[in-house]
């Protein structure tokens, strides 16, 4: 067998924001195969859910993932609703969406800018992000805080939305339509954009159904799939919004999907603070008896799944995540082989990939050759290597 | 006096500051347009003091002394090259027949030091920015000797001075149909040679995490930093110099020959902010394919006097 050069991504590198590693497998600039491992960022999650009481824990879960988190409480409140068997009053619905969806613009343009970096476009980059800061100024005007908005409880919302900042939600979310459409027309009718985009890691709809991906790296591969439209929860039902689906599979086709989004989040939000209805924010949840219960939503990365068991007690029995990116990450294996090491980093990161949100165990693999080192063994290491430089330098 | 000429003005010294000023002006540009503030002018200087006084690593896997010789080659060559086309501009008389060739050889030895340098890091990252700048060399360098010496056809010398004479006598090169294809192919080149977007497929830094340059630090790395500087200012100095009749420091000529640099950095600047980078397959084709005909074809053209 000829010899494959190993290219080593990871696990820390400029690259990625987050810590994991791949392993490509190269024959000059193209990819033979590809392996990925992760497990850097185990936070046992799960383990601290189950020691915290219920409303505790919507706090917990909003820290996943720094940029969907909304997604996770969203899910998880909806769980916790399930098993008690209630429903939070339309006002709390129509402002979840709300937040839902600004968090959906930010997080596509944080893609959007991310990929254009990852291309070597640092104006797409730059311009991304400027716009996603008015997003972020509507989120601290409505909720107090640019990002974890902590606006979510089993019941209904915490805080409600006043006059004054549904107006000033409803002129700046204009400002956004703009720039979006910029940074649209820069990349649908660049030919050099075109060039690098259209045909790269391709995902077919056969492969996107075998891994079941999920979200926009699905509705990119001609699935027609989004939870909102086909679970209504929140206020997806009594608003006028489509799905965006591209037939291609590339990564062309999942940035367009994306983009789309936006426009589409756009008209949902404007629609949301314009009919939002008056009431109650919380349906006052008093205890969460004992059974089972499962939530769903559609994060900007694809369907976030939580299920969440109850004994009777104040704290969940056992609460189970799956992000998105568990679906999507295997894809790699379809994707990413036989396509040249220039685009790899840009496939992985098509799927917006989000590696802490995934990581819900860490398996050690004892078998084999390969040791693992315990903390002991790095401070000897460490200790030995002082003593060498400390001797080189004569003192 | 040739000396100083060499020394000072307008050849080493000049040239760095005028090569680290023109980093400040591209990066103004560039974060002028990425709706930025930019930094200030001196950035580029203390950029590269900083560097001077910061640990230089060299790898264990690395062979030491190519790793270590290379930003050297690499920046002297390119400070020879800025020191002869700034004499060159000062007394065409004084060049030298085939001094274009040499130029020519000069200019390519800094793509060459780079990718010795990074194949001897023994960082496969770095290997793979090495082949890639390879390939890219290959690409570039064809089109752009094509339009060389057709120029060097046209006004019959093979000197610097001779074209620089020439294009005093009969006008600037690039107001003619051939001159305008070859000075398009000939910026797209120094882009190329510039590592600059849509090119700077061997530095890639979200791909391969700047290959070429991944494990140089501190002295060296400040040393391969001014070279690319130096070339931010020879290579648009050697386009004024064939195609808009070189530095010309004699009363409004000054005036006229910082106009023609700064348009021509802005141009180089705007290029890489509007652009995603190519793949390296996408750039061979592209010069290859499409800019080595380009440049026959103002070859033809100048021959036949348009």
């Amino acid at each position: 067998m000829k010899k494959k050069t190993v290219i080593p991504i990871g696990p820390y590198h400029p690259l990625l924001e987050e810590p994991e590693f791949f392993i490509l497998y190269v024959d000059g600039e193209t990819v033979v195969d590809m392996d990925v491992r992760i497990g850097y960022n185990h936070r046992a999650i799960e383990k601290i859910v189950e020691s915290k009481t219920w409303d505790q824990d919507t706090f917990v879960v909003e820290r996943i993932c720094g940029i969907c988190s909304t997604s996770h409480p969203f899910a998880y409140v909806q769980a916790v609703e399930d098993v008690a068997g209630i429903e939070a009053p339309p006002r709390a619905q129509y402002i979840r969406t709300i937040i839902a969806e600004l968090e959906r613009i930010h997080s596509h343009l944080l893609w959007v800018g991310l990929a254009g970096h990852f291309i070597g476009y640092n104006t797409v980059f730059m311009w991304a992000w400027k716009c996603r800061e008015t997003i972020l100024d509507i989120s601290e005007k409505l909720t107090g805080n640019r990002n974890h908005y902590a606006m979510f409880k089993p019941g209904g919302v915490r805080r409600d939305f006043n006059d004054e900042q549904i107006e000033y939600a409803l002129k700046r979310i204009e400002e956004v339509w703009k720039p979006n459409e910029l940074i649209t027309n820069a990349i649908l009718d660049d030919p050099v954009m075109h060039a690098r985009l259209k045909g790269v890691g391709v995902l077919s709809t056969e492969d996107a159904i075998a891994y079941s991906v999920v979200g926009p790296t699905a509705r990119g591969s001609n699935l027609d799939w989004d939870v909102r439209r086909d679970h209504p929860y929140g206020a997806y039902d009594k608003v006028k919004w489509d799905v965006c689906v591209q037939p291609d599979g590339d990564v062309f086709s999942k940035a367009v999907v994306r983009l789309l989004e936006n426009f589409e989040s756009v008209k949902i939000i404007r629609q949301c603070l314009e009919n939002l209805p008056d009431g109650p924010i919380d349906a006052e949840l008093s205890e969460v008896p004992p059974g089972e219960g499962i939530g769903i939503h559609e994060a900007p990365r694809g369907e976030v799944f939580h299920y969440v068991r109850s004994d009777g007690s104040n704290m969940p029995y056992r609460h189970k995540v799956r992000a998105p990116t568990f679906m999507n990450l295997p894809s790699f294996k379809a994707s990413c082989i036989g396509e040249e090491i220039a685009d790899v980093a840009l496939i992985t990161a098509s799927i917006d990939p989000c590696y802490c949100c995934t990581e819900r165990v860490g398996v050690v693999d004892k078998s084999g050759n390969r040791s693992t080192l315990k903390e002991a063994d790095l401070i000897k290491l460490s200790q030995e290597k002082t003593e060498l430089i400390r001797k080189k330098l004569g003192k | 006096m040739i000396i100083f000429n060499y020394l000072v003005f307008p050849g080493f010294l000049f040239a760095i500051i005028i090569g680290l000023l023109t980093v400040w002006y591209d990066r103004k540009i560039t974060a002028r347009v990425q709706w930025r503030v930019g930094p200030p002018w001196y950035q580029g200087f203390v950029d590269i003091l900083k560097l001077f006084t910061k640990e230089t690593l060299i790898p264990s896997t690395a062979k030491k002394t190519g790793f270590v010789l290379a930003p050297f080659v690499g920046f002297s060559t390119a400070l020879l090259v800025a020191a002869m086309l700034g004499v060159a501009g000062l007394y065409p008389k004084m060049s030298f027949t085939g001094d274009i060739i040499v130029l020519w050889y000069l200019l390519m030895v800094p793509s060459i030091a780079i990718i010795f340098g990074s194949s001897a890091s023994g960082n496969p990252i770095s290997q793979v920015g090495s082949s890639r700048e390879m390939k890219l060399f290959m690409s570039y360098e064809l089109p752009f000797v094509i339009i060389l010496f057709s120029i060097a056809a046209k006004a019959h010398t093979l000197s610097i001075g001779g074209i620089i004479e020439y294009q005093r006598v009969n006008g600037a090169n690039l107001w003619s149909l051939s001159g305008i294809i070859g000075f398009i192919v000939a910026l797209i080149s120094t882009q190329a040679k510039l590592g600059l977007v849509p090119f700077d497929i061997p530095e890639a830094e979200g791909e391969i995490a700047s290959g070429i340059i991944l494990e140089y630090s501190g002295s060296l790395l400040a040393i391969l930093k001014l070279m690319k500087a130096l070339l931010l200012y020879t290579l648009p100095l050697f386009l004024i110099t064939i195609f808009l009749g070189g530095m010309n420091l004699q009363g409004l000529g000054i005036l006229w020959f910082i106009i023609e640099y700064l348009v021509i950095v802005f141009i180089i600047s705007i290029i890489r902010n509007t652009n995603p980078r190519l793949r390296i397959d996408q750039a061979m084709n592209l010069f290859w394919a499409i800019l080595t005909p380009l440049a026959t074809l103002s070859g033809i053209l100048s021959y036949v006097g348009l």
